[in-house]
């Protein structure tokens, strides 16, 4: 009898014991889920946001991003221009791996070459590297890189390039990161364990002294890519935020007593290709048949089908408010951004018009292609605008596909209006030379560019761009291309992406412009 | 029947040939995988020198010959998008869609059989007609819909279970599993239940009819002549009789669990081979979707060819051999 009496108050003091354990730990142990999982746990596999995402959580670059697309110091206190041709960068005091060991300046060299071994990469980080041509270590925490020719866009590529241990990670392959191995990083946090397609676990690392400290002393991010499964986690209160809100739940987030709603204008700027070429495989007369002359070439038609969009009823009905309509190709803030350029105002008289002017006064037929499964809601777009261009007499018709059949396809030119979304627009150059530059695989110039625009004048601005160290005028020059695109309609922009964010009340979050969802950014109140 | 097994196994051979070779041309056809993977702002040469590592500049009847050749040696390819052997991809996502399928036959086991006798001897009754109209609603209520029902009920407003993922794992023989931890077997639950749904019905339904003839025959009246106790009757007799229909089905359905979890896994964010697949047919991953219904053709063929045999073994009166033409 007293025996048992015993027990009983000892498991009762054990429970007890435990939960003064574990409360306060509980309000330390944070969950998020996200909508894809990475492919490797390798900083230096693929170059693609899913895997960043969770890996500069434990690694760091040299240089970052602000949630506004400005550059701000990670690894890297400080860089500075030498001379016309290199870039200084200076470590961070202090900075230490999660094994204890200091970062030095041969880290930062090891890992600026490590790229380039990477066997079978789907998409290598070598593009962001290949233009240092010599790496030199002034001291254990300066080191000096060298372009062949002024390369004022080095420091934002270096965003993308994370620096590993070289101790840590010689000689291993990119499986085995996913183990662990490897896995020692000057970030906020550090490794537990990876479960591949299900979850990553975290926990702050004691050595980090950077400016992102983790107010939470574990991290779990969840992968969970259906959207309404990942919004029944949240309800369910298995993670305490989800990124990517599907947007016909957006309303009823918004309206939930325990949750709360963040969103940011992201740098995906969501677009209509509008073909260039002499005769265009999908405009046809209204019978069907291919026309022999391309109405798309006359600029005039190209400014009737962006008058012909109402971007307005595309945010409000079919976005619900996550879109921001743009008639500049890069984010505001950017170098680049012409305040003076203003989203096209819905006007279907003046299209008309426009259309009557060019020989078209009873319009004619199209087919616009698009993605079903890469936008947010990108085929309910792609219907809406057709229905918009029906209005003024183009006869549109639409078809979607997967993704893994509409980008080999775009890319073989097989489209006349393609709905597409550019992500990179942080820098007017970067959306430039990708889609608008005349073609030149060489170089690799116009590599995306599906509607095969073509203007001298503005390549000849984006030549020089790209070697123009001093950033003011660099901006003009920009500025000047942009009104020249938007002048020739050289692609029809529609709008940026809104990013959504759903979160229990209680923490607070600052979006992020570049979908990238970082655990150190929420805070418990 | 040892000639019946080898002249069925040298036939899946060219089943699988067959197979392999549509898929091969299928995903070829669609396009280059090289477009979807890399950064859009790499260079020609770049994307050249991707798909040269890919194997992917070779005409397609070569990368087929090569595919052939390796796979021979059992080696069927590196995956595009993760750089990891296929074999190896699926067989590290195996055991959670395994275990699923197992847990999924367990309860279309534990709940159907009884469910369905009980229908079978209640025919007339409230429970019968209730029972038999649950299976066709198990029948007809599409899965993705019921799982997030599931969701929904269990996980939102009862918070009895957890919404998705699989929780805690344990090693069984080296291998992860859920169901030795109990937040392994919370997250099981549900998309295991919801992944059996069609099988409980099915299950249900075979044992309805089965009672039902079975309880006509002239054996049991003998029985209950006799003086059985109608316990005995029900739960040996009948049972056992209407059970051999019951194994095959169960046995057969095994692959189609397999083949068609990809439903749930998704919605239930289960880690395992089905997502794995929609990943990668996304992204024009060929050696995985090639491996992978390599894998489940295997599957069903070797399945089948079980259920012949036990089928030959259990019953006299079935003896193997091919109807020839």
């Amino acid at each position: 009898m007293f025996k048992k009496i015993g027990l009983l108050r000892f498991l009762g003091s054990a429970l007890v014991a435990l939960c003064c354990v574990c409360t306060p730990a509980m309000a330390q142990d944070f969950k998020m889920a996200m909508s894809s999982p990475p492919t490797s746990m390798d900083p230096h596999f693929q170059n693609i946001t899913t895997n960043a995402n969770v890996i500069e959580h434990m690694f760091e670059p040299l240089v970052m991003r602000d949630p506004n697309g400005k550059l701000v110091p990670a690894l890297a206190e400080s860089w500075s221009l030498i001379n016309g041709l290199t870039w200084e960068f200076k470590i961070r005091k202090g900075a230490r791996f999660s094994d204890g060991s200091p970062v030095t300046a041969e880290d930062v060299i090891y890992s600026l070459d490590r790229p380039a071994t990477i066997k079978n990469s789907p998409a290598s980080f070598n593009l962001f590297t290949k233009a240092i041509l010599n790496k030199k270590i002034v001291d254990s925490a300066t080191v000096r890189l060298t372009t062949g020719q002024p390369s004022p866009l080095l420091p934002q590529d270096l965003v993308y390039l994370i620096i590993v241990s070289k101790k840590a990670t010689e000689g291993l392959s990119s499986d085995d990161f996913a183990s662990g191995k490897g896995m020692v990083g000057s970030g906020p946090y550090k490794f537990v364990k990876f479960l591949r397609d299900d979850r990553i676990e975290m926990e702050r690392s004691d050595t980090y002294n950077g400016p992102n400290k983790s107010p939470w002393a574990t991290v779990t991010i969840r992968f969970i890519s259906n959207a309404s499964t990942r919004l029944a986690a949240l309800l369910a209160g298995d993670v305490q935020a989800i990124e990517n809100v599907p947007t016909p739940d957006i309303e009823r987030v918004r309206k939930d007593p325990k949750l709360s709603l963040v969103t940011k204008t992201s740098e995906r700027m969501v677009f209509l290709f509008a073909d260039w070429r002499d005769k265009s495989p999908f405009v046809t007369d209204k019978n069907g048949a291919v026309l022999p002359r391309n109405p798309l070439k006359d600029v005039r038609v190209r400014h009737a089908l962006s008058m012909a969009i109402n971007r307005d009823a595309i945010r409000e009905r079919v976005m619900e408010g996550l879109s921001e309509s743009t008639e500049n190709l890069s984010i505001p803030g950017s170098s680049g951004y012409n305040t003076s350029l203003k989203a096209q105002k819905f006007d279907p008289e003046g299209a008309k018009k426009l259309l009557a002017a060019a020989g078209y006064p009873d319009g004619f037929g199209l087919t616009i292609h698009g993605p079903n499964n890469r936008l947010v809601n990108d085929e309910k777009v792609a219907q809406t605008i057709a229905q918009m261009f029906t209005r003024v007499g183009i006869d549109s018709k639409v078809e979607t596909m997967p993704m893994a059949v509409y980008a080999p396809r775009g890319a073989k030119y097989e489209f006349s209006v393609a709905l597409i979304a550019w992500g990179g627009s942080n820098d007017l150059t970067s959306p430039m030379r990708a889609l608008i530059a005349c073609e030149d695989p060489a170089k690799g110039l116009g590599v995306v560019n599906w509607s095969k625009y073509c203007n001298p004048k503005v390549d000849e601005i984006l030549t020089r761009a790209l070697v123009t160290m001093d950033d003011p005028a660099r901006s003009k020059m920009l500025q000047e291309a942009a009104a020249i695109m938007s002048n020739d309609v050289a692609l029809i922009p529609l709008y940026f992406q809104v990013s959504a964010w759903a979160l229990k009340k209680g923490i607070t979050y600052t979006g992020r412009g570049d979908e990238r969802t970082y655990a150190y950014n929420f805070k418990p109140q | 029947m040892i000639a019946f097994v080898v002249r069925r196994l040298w036939q899946s051979f060219f089943v699988l040939l067959l197979m392999s070779l549509l898929v091969f041309v299928g995903i070829y056809a669609i396009g280059n995988p090289v477009d979807l993977l890399i950064s859009p702002e790499a260079t020609q040469a770049e994307r050249i020198a991707t798909a040269a590592s890919f194997g992917l500049d070779k005409p397609m009847w070569e990368q087929y010959f090569l595919f052939l050749q390796n796979a021979f040696a059992g080696d069927l390819g590196r995956s595009f998008a993760y750089s990891t052997p296929a074999l190896l991809l699926i067989l590290q996502r195996m055991p959670a869609t395994l275990e699923l399928a197992v847990a999924a036959t367990l309860i279309s086991i534990l709940l159907g059989l009884p469910l369905g006798l009980w229908a079978g001897l209640r025919r007339n009754g409230f429970a019968g007609k209730a029972i038999m109209a649950f299976s066709v609603l198990g029948f007809s209520l599409p899965t993705f819909w019921v799982g997030l029902m599931l969701i929904m009920l269990f996980s939102v407003y009862l918070g009895w279970l957890p919404s998705s993922g699989r929780g805690e794992t344990a090693l069984l023989f080296g291998v992860p599993v859920s169901f030795l931890t109990l937040d392994g077997l919370k997250h099981l639950l549900l998309p295991a239940f919801n992944l059996s749904l069609f099988n409980i019905a099915l299950v249900i339904r075979l044992t309805h009819a089965g009672t039902q003839e079975a309880l006509l025959q002239d054996y049991v009246k003998f029985a209950r002549a006799k003086g059985l106790s109608n316990g005995r009757i029900i739960g040996v007799h009948v049972l056992k009789n209407i059970l051999i229909p019951i194994v095959t089905v169960i046995a057969l359905q095994f692959g189609a669990l397999i083949a068609f979890a990809i439903v749930t896994e998704s919605i239930f964010a289960w880690p395992g081979m089905g997502k794995l697949i929609i990943d990668s047919i996304r992204v024009l991953d060929r050696p995985v979707v090639v491996a992978y219904l390599l894998m489940t053709t295997t599957l069903f063929i070797v399945l089948n060819l079980v259920v012949d045999v036990l089928y030959s073994l259990l019953d006299p009166r079935v003896r193997l051999s091919d109807v020839k033409g």
